[in-house]
């Protein structure tokens, strides 16, 4: 049996627990788990964890870690013990990210169009016309169906029973969505007896779903059945194994910059069997690289006349460029805003509460508490860059003050959230970790949320960063059904 | 006026390259000028794709088929203009004006640039833009030479010399940091003295209630009848009348003829 002794002394007993209620019986979603979890023994689930390791490692699954002195390449940490999620905990947070995405999506438009949001004083001029996100040559321009960002992945939090929060909304180019497809492809292979014992939502179908919302947004042009094709930075990219798996995964060819053409007034690749119009680009390169003509001219990754074509409606890009400023960190405490003001109704999904360092009193309030604070940086992602106020020294603190006084506009703070814990598999038994849940949308012709996720935990006992460059793992995410 | 253009640029590469290019060359119809007949030939490559961008710019895409020696491309027509002072009112166009607030690296302000600007600064917007253009006609020389497409506002300022260019560039980065929206044109001008070249380029700025107006601190004069305005954008790099890019061949040269001459004289 395994030992539960280090469920209990986790030093976070204050923090939510998915799985345990204060008196350690276990919340409905989890009952069936909690029993077969009572059943394994550690030399078991280690075996399955070799298993599951030789799996991913056998599919290449890895992850390049910028700055990484050591190996470039790792494989991010499976933890097998699934997360779960009930139905109707699933149908509140649906309907909440629909109405996030909707929302921004119909910001989006509206900034690059007539900014009424701006002209009715809801959000400053300059966090929009001066955002280094925000695209000028995006402005009058209609994208198929009125769609910007249409492949989403917004990050959650949760800290108590119905206490879910939006942490970043991820409009650009999110990533991760290939491990919760080997994820759940790996559990299913291990722990079939489990998928027996529950009702759980599939997500293998997310690649015919993404195709689909891919050709429903191709220009209203193109005639038979829009060709997509997968735009990638290349194999030194972090996310190269997913933009390659995704392609493989949705059947059509993944491309660099070197293998499109413009011509003859419509974009082209190069293939075995010779050339190929492109109707739908999923391009995984960020909007400044994306065409040397229009964005920066020194960039070799993109394509020379590919945003000229994308504007004449000539073909689509995905997301479509420019969507940045609607997940900027700063835009970001404006988004409880902009859901009332484009749909007339209250937030479903809460917003962490955000101060805003280029406004002096907000600023002032944050350099007075860093010890209680995460600072992050606007434009920063991916772990790097912040600041953990209660798990920081002195001097981090002084150097933090110091960067904030100098750019105060680069910066933001939240309170430390007490993240939720999930069981993890640690070493001799299973012990409380935090984690967070990036569900994946798709907007085309309808909104799709699939059921499920990624959700990343901080194998470190104790540890609140969940981010994979950060040493933080994933897991199989369950939805269940009624 | 009536003026009658006929601008031709000619690109060869040694060996044969794959030649893109980004043209804003048609010049719109604006309070200040009605074009009576334009038309924009690509010899070498195919240029069949035209749309209008966020600035109101006819854009026309240029792109060969495989590598090709030669393009050349050529702008014709006849436009009439009037004298409206430089006002052009709010031409149609899909860019609100807070966004020709932004900096680029090319309009980047030092300190030099705000101390002039905040120097410049009067009761009202107008009577500021106006200062600044006679200020800045009295402090850089125009002296061709001296500087590249690449240089700076800063260092153009910085040198007190250099072409429309850095006259445009400095008017512009000094304009938006007293929180006028300042955006670069180019275009033609019908000018007595054989020298100048009749490629031109200057800054429009927004004064409340009036709308954009031309300001060219090269010649410390608003645009008359004598000026065809083509296109504008936040900088010379993005109102560029050619934007391209190399794809291979060793060299490359560029030659730019530009006749203008105003029918009425004739």
């Amino acid at each position: 049996m395994l030992k539960t002794q280090a469920y209990s002394t986790g030093n976070d007993t204050v923090c939510f627990d998915e799985m345990l209620r204060a008196d350690f019986s276990a919340r409905d979603c989890y009952r069936t788990l909690h029993e077969w979890l009572q059943r394994q023994t550690p030399g078991g689930i280690r075996a399955k964890q070799a298993e599951a390791d030789a799996i991913f490692r056998r599919l290449g699954i890895t992850f390049a870690v910028y700055g990484a002195a050591e190996a470039n390449e790792r494989l991010i940490p499976f933890d097998l013990i699934p997360r779960v999620i009930s139905a109707a905990e699933w149908r509140f947070l649906e309907r909440g990210i629909e109405q996030r995405v909707r929302a921004l999506n119909a910001f989006l438009h509206d900034i690059y169009h007539r900014q009424e949001i701006v002209r009715a004083g809801r959000i400053p001029s300059e966090m929009v016309n001066g955002n280094s996100a925000f695209l000028p040559q995006m402005m009058g321009f209609d994208p198929p169906r009125g769609v910007y960002s249409h492949i989403i992945g917004t990050d959650i939090v949760r800290t108590a029973e119905d206490g879910f929060f939006v942490l970043e909304d991820n409009l650009r180019t999110p990533s991760g969505v290939s491990y919760m497809l080997e994820n759940r492809e790996t559990m299913m292979h291990l722990f079939p007896e489990l998928f027996a014992a529950h009702r759980v939502a599939p997500v293998e179908r997310y690649p015919e779903l993404l195709r689909q919302t891919l050709q429903s947004v191709a220009p209203s042009g193109c005639d038979g059945e829009p060709t997509v094709a997968v735009l990638t930075p290349g194999i030194y990219n972090s996310a190269y194994f997913e933009h390659a798996f995704l392609a493989d995964q949705m059947g059509v060819e993944l491309v660099q910059g070197s293998d499109l053409v413009v011509e003859d007034g419509a974009l082209w690749m190069r293939t075995i069997r010779g050339r190929a119009r492109v109707d739908v680009l999923y391009r995984r390169i960020d909007d400044a690289f994306i065409d040397p003509l229009n964005f920066r001219p020194d960039s070799m990754l993109g394509v020379p006349g590919l945003f000229d074509l994308y504007r004449a409606g000539r073909v689509t890009l995905v997301n479509a460029p420019g969507t940045g400023i609607a997940d900027d960190k700063a835009v970001y405490a404006y988004v409880p805003d902009i859901v009332e003001f484009y749909t007339g109704e209250k937030p479903i999904l809460r917003n962490v509460q955000t101060f805003r360092c280029s406004i002096a009193e907000e600023r002032g309030h944050v350099l007075e508490n860093l010890e209680e604070l995460v600072v992050k940086e606007v434009h920063g992602s991916g772990g790097y860059g912040m600041l953990i106020g209660p798990r920081s020294t002195r001097q981090q603190r002084a150097e933090f003050a110091e960067r904030i006084r100098a750019n105060p506009g680069n910066y933001i703070a939240q309170p430390t959230l007490a993240l939720s814990t999930c069981p993890a598999f640690a070493g001799s038994g299973i012990g409380p970790r935090h984690v967070d849940l990036r569900p994946f949308v798709l907007v085309g012709d309808r909104v799709r949320v699939v059921p499920g996720g990624l959700t990343r935990v901080a194998l470190k006992k104790g540890s609140l960063v969940v981010n994979s460059s950060q040493g933080g793992g994933t897991k199989d995410t369950w939805v269940l059904e009624d | 006026m009536r003026i009658a253009v006929s601008h031709t640029t000619s690109y060869r590469s040694d060996p044969p390259s794959r030649a893109i290019q980004a043209l804003r060359l048609v010049p719109p119809g604006l309070r200040s000028q009605k074009v009576l007949a334009w038309e924009l030939r690509v010899e070498g490559a195919e240029a069949g794709l035209r749309y209008t961008d966020a600035f109101g710019n006819q854009v026309a895409l240029a792109a060969s088929h495989g590598p090709v020696a030669e393009v050349i491309i050529t702008a014709e027509g006849v436009v009439e203009t009037q004298d409206t002072a430089g006002v052009l009112g709010f031409p149609a166009e899909a860019v609100v004006p807070a966004v020709c607030l932004r900096e680029t690296p090319l309009t980047a302000p030092d300190a030099a640039i705000r101390a002039f600007a905040v120097s410049c600064r009067r009761e009202t917007a107008l009577a500021t833009l106006h200062a600044l253009l006679d200020g800045l006609h009295e402090a850089v020389a125009y002296q061709p030479g001296t500087t590249a497409s690449s240089t700076t506002a800063a260092s153009a300022f910085a040198a007190r010399q250099g072409v429309c260019q850095d006259h445009a560039h400095i008017f512009i980065a000094a304009a938006r940091t007293l929180g006028l929206p300042a955006r670069y044109a180019t275009g033609y001008l019908v000018t007595d003295q054989a020298q100048a070249p009749a490629h031109h380029a200057w800054a429009e700025a927004l004064a409340p209630d009036i709308g954009w107006i031309g300001f060219d601190p090269a010649n410390g004069q608003c645009p008359t009848e004598r000026y065809i305005r083509l296109a504008v954008g936040l900088d010379a790099l993005e109102a560029a009348p050619v934007r391209g890019v190399r794809l291979g061949g060793a060299a490359e040269w560029l030659d730019v003829r530009v006749a203008v001459q105003s029918q009425s004289q004739k």
